[in-house]
This record gives structure tokens, sequence and C-alpha cells, in this order.
């Protein structure tokens, strides 16, 4: 009879842990419901860089992928600008690829950008927001780590120093 | 830890303070006094009794009534302190919430930031504040319904001597004939009692099932906080904003990327008094500027196919719809409502390439702020190149020109102007009301000449398939209020003894109103209705 009666409280008492925890979690998650998630496939996305060449993200299985969202008029990311453009460099020829997001402003707002601090790796606009949404892009700067398998290993919100670029870059090396 | 036997033969649980079967006084201390609590019926609530693992200790915390109003007190502190200042979703939007507190409320805001107070309802501790009461509730109901219901279930008859003497209503009489019984007894059916019998002994028992009232009402609180707790499943809730532009093909965030929406026009209309009926008139003339109506010309499309992110859409067009102040678009499970406006943004400038000297005019150049192009030919030898673009132009901390957003608040661009007479190009910077020279001796100059606007509008998209379960929760809870409040439990027993009808009643509530029932039960029996023993109670 206690022995039922401890069963039973047990049982209701875990279920409505259960429930409590359930709730939670779900909250403390919601925005990052539908989003990417650390692990899963990178949702994939298509955009022409500045040059007129088309980016594919499932295209750059077999390398890193180190994806950055950005804006001309967001100070952090105009401070990283120069640091991701000497990591490129030193690992572009490593299996590492930079691709990097303007959140849809004037092409020729980011021509000038671009022209300002001398970049050199592949910048694309997103101009219909479509890859932001897929991201869940907010605010600026956003990074992406995407490992050789197409999985993203890591997301970082806010400026970048050069160390922690080195660090993301040897990070998703392959 | 043992089961306790009343004498009458039955066993009771631990803890029993009156025998469930025949209403003895099992506990000591109850003994001495004059009047029984009849609370729960003197059934052992065995939270009080076992103590003994880490279970049991949970348990009874929230078994404790006083725990549970404490922590409905406690919410409703909690709940209050929110509503001080705006909670984070209610202010502008674009700005840094840690600096718009601080700003607009000084070292308070900041405290009240740095506490969380921002995002008060959706914090962790407040939502365990919320769950502690629903867990409070399971369990303060279980605890009380159960040994409620087995000594509903289990009471005998003929009841204990010492029972019916600590009741508040009592009474001796002389021993009835029959036909005084019997007349009791239709007395008693007239007015719907349930009668049952044992040696000549009655007891006569009316709505019963308005003791379940309150617990009734407990289930209707518990699917209520189910229905709130389902919110937060992915699918069920959907509460999101979006503002768009005219002109402009947004996804519908919540749908994840299924349909699209095209703002074809924002119309905000007043009320005019040459136009409007005139009985508006006077209301007018005292309000000044009254809003008629604000409304969303939108086209709603689907989309087809598999596309990757970033290539372009294959949109099929379902239908036209005009969204107003609460007549929303529905699709699907979701509803799309009018909720806030912006007119007048920027969209398109007109310059004119103009001749300082002579004011003559080339020509005009419209540009597209959102995406303007670079190069405008104008014939004969001139055009203009657009050297920078800058949508909210300011200067930055080393005085060079900048831009706070991509929204075109306040544009600046430079040009580059190629004329016959100068054909290398002059660099002139133009933002509103000031232009500003290289060289400082242009010849030519960029003349605003005017600009388009669009209006925006900013859409709710709401979905909640959480909303009938709150109602039906909702309803289960008033089923409960209305068991519980709108009738009264009442028994009446009366037993044999020596010669003697001993009588004793007892209701849950309304003792006025059962007094009077059994003064018209209790006439022509020859027997006296059962007294109020309660001090108080006698006046009334």
């Amino acid at each position: 009879m206690k022995k039922k009666r401890l069963v039973v409280r047990t049982i209701i008492l875990l279920v409505l842990a259960a429930a409590v925890g359930y709730t939670l979690y779900a909250n403390l998650t919601k925005d990052e419901v539908n989003k990417v998630e650390i692990g899963k496939q990178a949702p994939n996305f298509v955009l022409v860089d500045m040059e007129g060449k088309k980016h594919k993200l499932s295209d750059y299985k077999g390398q890193g992928v180190f994806l950055n969202f950005w804006a001309t008029w967001c100070g952090p990311c105009e401070r990283e600008m120069p640091y991701i453009d000497n990591q490129y460099k030193q690992y572009k020829d490593q299996g590492v690829k930079v691709l990097t997001v303007d959140v849809g402003e004037s092409k020729i707002a980011v021509d000038k950008f671009i022209e300002r601090h001398h970049l050199t790796f592949p910048v694309m606009i997103d101009k219909d927001g479509q890859v932001q949404t897929a991201y869940g892009i907010n605010p600026l700067p956003y990074t992406f780590l995407i490992d050789k398998d197409g999985k993203v290993v890591r997301s970082y919100k806010g400026e970048l120093t050069e160390e922690t670029i080195k660090s993301f870059m040897e990070e998703i090396k392959p | 830890m043992n089961d306790v036997k009343c004498e009458c033969g039955h066993v009771n649980p631990h803890g029993t303070v009156l025998c469930e079967s025949c209403g003895k006084v099992l506990e000591e201390k109850e003994e001495s006094k004059k009047l029984l609590d009849m609370r729960y019926e003197g059934s052992a609530r065995r939270s009080q009794t076992y103590n003994k693992t880490i279970v049991d200790k949970i348990w009874n915390f929230f078994s404790s009534v006083k725990v549970g109003v404490i922590l409905i007190v406690v919410t409703l502190i909690a709940s209050s302190l929110g509503t001080i200042l705006p909670q984070e979703m209610y202010i502008p939007q674009m700005t840094t919430p840690a600096e718009y507190y601080e700003d607009q409320y000084g070292w308070f805001g900041k405290l009240y930031y740095e506490l969380d107070f921002n995002n008060l309802y959706s914090s962790w501790w407040y939502l365990l504040l919320i769950a502690s009461i629903g867990v409070s509730l399971v369990i303060c109901s279980l605890d009380r319904v159960i040994p409620l219901y087995r000594a509903l279930k289990n009471q005998r008859v003929e009841r204990h001597e010492g029972f019916m003497k600590r009741q508040r209503l009592y009474g001796v009489s002389e021993q009835p004939g029959e036909e005084a019984m019997s007349r009791l007894e239709q007395n008693l059916k007239a007015k719907k009692y349930h009668i049952r019998k044992k040696n000549g002994s009655i007891l006569a028992e009316k709505n019963r099932f308005s003791r379940w009232g309150p617990y009734v009402n407990h289930i209707g609180l518990i699917i209520f906080l189910i229905g709130a707790m389902l919110r937060f499943v992915p699918g069920m809730y959907v509460d999101e904003l979006l503002w768009i532009r005219e002109g402009e093909t947004k996804a519908i965030p919540g749908t994840d990327g299924q349909y699209y929406l095209k703002n074809n026009k924002f119309i905000f209309q007043k009320y005019d008094k040459k136009k409007d009926n005139e009985v508006f008139g006077a209301a007018l003339d005292r309000a000044g500027m009254v809003a008629k109506n604000y409304q969303s010309n939108v086209t709603l499309y689907e989309k087809k196919g598999d596309t990757v992110a970033g290539e372009s859409l294959n949109l099929k067009k379902l239908k036209e719809a005009k969204i107003r102040v609460n007549q929303p678009l529905k699709i699907d499970k979701f509803a799309i409502y009018q909720v806030d406006y912006k007119l007048d943004e920027l969209s398109k400038m007109h310059l004119a390439l103009q001749n300082k000297d002579t004011g003559e005019e080339i020509g005009t150049i419209k540009v597209n702020l959102y995406n303007p192009e670079t190069k405008y030919d104008l014939k004969n030898g001139y055009f203009v190149e657009l050297k920078s673009y800058f949508p909210d132009f300011e200067f930055d901390e080393n005085s060079n020109p900048t831009t706070k957003s991509k929204v075109p608040n306040n544009p600046a661009f430079v040009f580059k102007m190629v004329t016959p007479e100068k054909p290398d190009g002059e660099v002139s910077f133009v933002a509103i009301r000031q232009t500003i020279e290289v060289d400082g001796n242009n010849s030519y100059k960029m003349a605003f000449k005017g600009v388009e606007t669009k209006n925006v509008a900013a859409l709710t998209i709401r979905k909640d398939l959480t909303l009938w379960i709150l109602g039906f929760g909702g309803l289960i809870f008033m089923i409960g209020v209305i068991q519980g409040a709108y009738w009264n439990h009442r028994r009446l027993w009366v037993k044999i003894v020596d010669g003697k009808a001993v009588t004793a009643g007892h209701t849950n509530k309304n003792w006025y109103g059962f007094k009077r029932e059994l003064e018209g039960v209790f006439e022509g029996t020859g027997m006296e209705s059962p007294a109020e023993q309660l001090e108080s109670g006698k006046k009334g």
C-alpha cells in the first residue's frame, strides 16, 4: 500500500516535472526554432558575388566554409572585415572558403565598401533576404562555421578578433 | 503508521480524524471540541502523515494550501513588476534595449534591464512560478479529492453519537411513531433528498455532486495551463511582425517560406468634414484629425517547387486582398492583421544637372534610393556618375561620411558630373540641404527637384491552435464554479436510540437555507427540527 503510493506519487511528480521542463526548454530555445542548429546540415543557398560568380553552398562540400553576414553601416562588421581578409589570404589554399553576405544594401554601397577596405574575398548581396531568413540573422555581425560535410559546427554573434578568426579557420580546415 | 480500526468495524487510513463509516471521533484532541471540523469529512489527508522519502517531502510541500497561496501572491507581485516599464517587445524597433532603458528611464531603467525585467513574462523564473502554481493545483486537488470521495462513499446510515452531537445542527426528540417517520421521509423526498434507511434510522442526502465543484474547477485551470504550455510547442502558436514597403514582396514569417506577400498599396484615410456624414462634424471640430481607415492592398503568393535560398522564386498568385484593422487576411490557420504603418518613406529622388551661372538645366535624373544606378546619361556628352551613396547619412567619429542603416532616411550622394566643358568631371557631395564641392569652384551642380515616397505597412501574422483548449479549459472552470456555488451538499441524520430520535444536520454552505428547509421537512412530524449549536449562527 505504502509502496504503491510512493510509486504513484513518483510517477505524477515525474510527469509534472517533464511538462515543466519541456516548457522551460522550449521557451529558452524558441528564438532558434526553425533556424540553424549546431551539428545539423547548414541551409543551402545560391548567391552571385560582386564579380558575377555564382556561389552555391553545397558545391563546397569537402571544404570548410566561413560564412559571415554583415552590412556597411554596422561598425563591428567594418572593424572585423580586414581581419577576415587577412585570414582569408592565409587559409584560401588550405581548403577554407570565405563567403560573406551583405544583408541587402545597394550594389554601389557595397562596391564602395569593398574598395575602401580592399577586400579580396567573395561578397554577395542577399537582396530579398531569403538567406538571412534561412539563417535567422539578427543582429549583425553573425558568423557561421560549416565543416567539410556541410554541417554547422559553430555560430557566433558579434565582433570577431583576428585570433578568433584564426582559431575558427583552424576549426573548419579539412 | 498502521491503519486505524474503528469500533464500528471500519478500517480507516492512518491520520483519519472521523471514521469514514460511522463518523466516530478517532483523534483525541478533536474529542474535546464542541463542534467538529467537517472540512474534507475529517478524512486523512495523507500528506499530513507520511513524510519519509524525498518524493513525499516534495509532495507535501505542494500539497499545502498555504504554499499555494504564497505562490499565487508572489506571482501577482512579479506580474505587476513587469508593468512598471514597457516590456522589450513594445519598445521601438531598431533600438538597443540596453541603451533604450537607460536613456528613457535613467538608473531605474538600467536596473530594470539588468534584472531582466524587460522580458519578465518569458523569464525562466516567472515560468517556474506559474508552473509551480500548476503543480500545486494538481497535488492539492488529488490530495483532497480522493480521501473526500472515500469518506462520502463509505459513510453509513447510523452515525456514532459523538459525531451527531458535535454537528452544528443537533436535536433530540421523543421517539416518533411510524406515521411520523414516513411523513418525514415523504417530506424529504419532496425536497429531492435521497434516503437510505437502516434499523429505523435515516440518512437523507442531496446534491453531493456540489462537493466536486472545486475540483472540476481545478481541472479546468489545469487544462488552461496545458493550453498555455502548448504555445511553446513549435507550430502551435505564431505571433510575428512584418514591415513591408509598397511594391515589396516578402516571405510571410512563420510559414516556413511557403507563402509570400506583396504590398501593392497602403492607404490611410481620415474623416473629411465635407465628404463624410455631417453628424461627425461637431466631433471632428473638437478632435481635429480622426483616422477612418488603415488598409493594405496585398497580393498573396504561394511558393512552387523547391528552390535554394537566394535563387529567384517561382511564385503562384493565390489572391488579392484588402487587409483592414480587424479584417485580417486568412490563409490556412494564419491570420494577417493590419497593426502599424509609416507614411512617406523616401523611395526616389529627382535631381537636375544645372549650370550654376546660367541656371540652365541640362536634364533630370531619378535616383532609386534602394538600389541606385551608377551612371545616368543625359545625352550630348553630358552624364552623371554616382561615386558613393549613403542612404542614412551621418559623419562618423573620424568625420568621414557613413550610413546609419540601409533605410534612406537621410540620403547623401557623391556625384561626378561630366560635361563637354569639363570632360574630366567635377565632383560634388550632395545631401539634403547641403552641397560640398571638392575644389570649391564647380561650374555645374545637382539641384534638388523633388522626391517620390512610399508607405510602409506593418502586419502581424498570428496563428493560435491552442485557442480552443483555452476555451475548453475556461468552460470546465465555469462549470466547476457553478457546480460548487449554486448547489449545497445537505445531509440529515435521524437515529433512533433508546426510544429517542437523535437528529443532526450538515451542509457545506448556506446554513440559513438549510435550516429553513429542515423546518419545513419536520413540520407535522411531531419531531423538533435539529437546532443550531453554534453561538454566532443562532441569529441567522
